[in-house]
């Protein structure tokens, strides 16, 4: 019996420990070590044989260095607000197209409701990699919506849209909507509907009862929709590579560059623990409040 | 000095022809697609009335509560509320207020500030509202729970929550939608007297859905029973049971034996009903002409029917029968009394003795006997 439970709890616990934690640590000293032609291209590596000695050399040679280089060159921190303002931005225009999304869908006759769940989900059944390839057919100067838009006479000349943030923006927000109105629907659907007939009653017009009603019962929602798309599009760096521009700036697209272009692994490193470090504020606090949540329903 | 003779005031506002009823249905049908929920329904409710709209479900009471409150309109007809038609006034524009079945309090108010979500829809002043939701709350005495939330009290106090929110702005009409459906049976007992205790209190006029016979008996001044989208009979709960114009009626309300025969007129109002080769005609009472040789349905309440083992001296009505079946409730025995044609009676007896001094028992031969006023007759 103990042991039943000690495995059941034992093996999710190996498996972040191996495929999580590990992972980590190993980045955290490569972080914190110097670059090096040499393969692995950084210094010190770390070698058993030497005894305490070596351990105790290993462990002198590794320092900050590479954390305050990347408080020394602006691109640094510039990119990790433009990724912060492109996260929060997005994730405000994903909850605006979002909501009213969830809000028809929990609306929709019952009948239909599965249906509707299932077009939101369909994009899913292809590869996010050509789903964002598809963009570029469609936004670029001589795409899709630009061929319409010129046939339609609305515009003279093709706009510039492709490696634009304003195409980042589009790719984030199509990619992340799912992820967005699915928790907003759940919470939506799960509304008593004689709690807004209630709300009327007492003398709420349509429009006051959803301000009154509605959206304060699908708070859960939103906030786990917002998490869902924020956390993620932080360190997004396919979008901002494909469809952005030369001055889209994401600390994704940055991390890629140092490890890749660069070769510059303890730099890199140093990005991507910061990176976490900023995402694991919000995570805490997504935790902290679906925990309230939970609470409350006690 | 002559003291007036004190006569008790009786409530029967439906009886004074100077009475002007709060509420009036004139011939509201109303239809769901083909469906016909409500079926040229016409209605008197009148001021400080505890009017009750009793039926199976699926009658159409809920709709006509529905109608009152505003969320269906009606597809024929007027619905008047104070001699005004309400058609064209929103659900919040109505000085009506409900209170819903699952009670559909705001999860995430507390109680003092769901009691205060429809004061303050309206211009009452901020110190006005605190002192109307802390009266709500004395008058429920759910004045200690005023800070939790919904999920944080028993259902009986939700019950009373709900109440208080839908009392709080003084409706001239309050509409309760099954409220104690989910109450246990004793709960729903206390309660069922505390509404009417908060009805008189606040003279407010109540509407009442229930399935619950017994509940629309204790609580209201009238009781309008219902099938199939039409009122079969509105009158008091008394009047009711003790004189159902239908079989319908007669059946929905308490338990009633049931006996079809031959109606032959005897007397003002006095019939009888030969029901079977052999056995001696029924005598019974109907308050309406029936032409001699019409089939009827005599009917008689199993607590009128008395059980002897001798034939009783000058009873209207005595048959006789062995005893099939007893069933011991507690307080009162039912005896299911089969007679020699077959037909199951059913009779009433208070236990007024212990159990082991029963006078009768299985298969006994009994006298079952009833006067010609217990027995009504009725021809639908």
């Amino acid at each position: 019996m103990n042991y039943r439970r000690l495995f059941l709890i034992g093996v999710p616990y190996v498996w972040l420990l191996a495929l999580f934690l590990v992972p980590f640590i190993i980045v955290l000293k490569i972080s914190l070590s110097d670059i090096a032609l040499a393969i692995p291209p950084y210094t010190p590596t770390l070698h058993l044989s030497d005894g305490w000695e070596g351990l105790k050399d290993f462990f002198s040679k590794l320092d900050f260095d590479n954390f305050l280089f990347l408080k020394s060159d602006p691109l640094y921190w510039k990119a990790y607000v433009s990724s912060l303002q492109i996260a929060i931005l997005s994730t405000t225009i994903t909850l605006l197209v979002g909501y009213p999304i969830a809000y028809g869908m929990a609306r929709a006759p019952e009948e239909w409701r599965a249906t509707l769940m299932m077009l939101v989900i369909l994009p899913f059944w292809t590869s996010f990699l050509i789903r964002v390839y598809s963009w570029m057919g469609i936004l670029g100067k001589e795409g899709f919506l630009n061929s319409a838009l010129m046939w339609l006479g609305i515009v003279d000349e093709p706009l510039t849209i492709l490696n634009t943030n304003t195409a980042v923006y589009i790719g984030i927000v199509y990619t992340y909507l799912p992820f967005m109105i699915l928790p907003i629907y759940a919470a939506l659907e799960k509304l008593d509907v004689s709690l807004l007939e209630a709300a009327e009653d007492l003398g709420c017009t349509r429009t006051t009862a959803f301000w009154l009603v509605t959206l304060p019962l699908s708070r859960p929602g939103i906030v786990a929709g917002c998490f869902l798309v924020f956390i993620p599009v932080i360190g997004e760096f396919v979008i901002p590579s494909l469809l952005g521009g030369s001055n889209t700036l994401m600390i994704g697209k940055i991390l890629f560059e140092e490890f890749s272009s660069n070769r510059d692994w303890p730099v890199a490193s140093a990005v991507a623990v910061l990176l976490l470090l900023i995402v694991v504020v919000p995570i805490v606090l997504f935790q902290r409040s679906q925990e309230r949540q939970a609470e409350a329903q006690k | 000095m002559a003291q007036p003779a004190k006569t008790p005031v009786v409530f029967a506002p439906w009886e004074d022809e100077t009475q002007k009823p709060v509420i009036q249905f004139k011939n509201v049908t109303k239809r769901f697609g083909n469906f016909t929920a409500i079926d040229n329904l016409s209605l008197d409710i009148f001021e400080r009335e505890f009017f009750a709209l009793l039926g199976p479900s699926g009658c159409g009471k809920t709709t006509i509560m529905r109608m009152l409150a505003g969320f269906e309109a009606a597809t024929e007809g007027t619905i008047l509320l104070g001699g005004k038609d309400i058609s064209p006034v929103a659900p919040n524009k109505r000085p009506v207020n409900m209170m819903f079945q699952s009670y559909a309090l705001f999860p995430h108010l507390s109680v003092w500030d769901n009691i205060a979500f429809g004061l303050r829809r309206s211009s009452m002043p901020k110190d006005e509202i605190g002192a109307r939701v802390d009266e709500m709350l004395r008058l429920t005495r759910m004045e200690k729970f005023a800070k939790r939330k919904p999920h944080q009290i028993s259902g009986g106090q939700r019950q009373r929550v709900a109440l208080a929110r839908s009392l709080a702005k003084a409706p001239k009409l309050l509409l309760l939608d099954e409220p104690l459906g989910a109450l246990d049976k004793k709960l729903r007992h206390d309660t069922q007297f505390e509404l009417m205790d908060i009805q008189e209190k606040t003279g407010t006029t109540f509407v009442i859905v229930t399935h619950d016979q017994e509940e629309a008996m204790t609580v209201a001044s009238r009781v309008a029973v219902m099938d199939h989208g039409k009122l079969i009979q509105v009158a008091t709960p008394a009047a009711i049971y003790e004189t159902p114009n239908c079989v319908y009626v007669a059946d929905f309300i308490g338990e009633v034996n049931l006996i079809e025969g031959n109606a032959k007129k005897v007397g003002a109002d006095k019939y009888e009903v030969s029901w079977a080769e052999g056995q001696t005609a029924l005598r019974g009472t109907c308050p309406r002409e029936i032409a001699d040789g019409t089939r009827v349905t005599y009917a008689v309440r199993p607590e009128k029917v008395a059980i002897s083992a001798d034939k009783p001296k000058d009873a209207a009505n005595a048959v006789q029968g062995t005893v099939h079946d007893i069933a011991y409730l507690g307080n009162i025995s039912t005896y299911h009394v089969m007679l020699p044609t077959g037909q199951i009676i059913k009779a009433q007896a208070s236990n007024t003795r212990r159990l082991a001094n029963r006078h009768f028992t299985w298969e006994d031969k009994v006298w079952l006997s009833f006067t010609d006023t217990a027995g009504v007759i009725l021809t639908e």
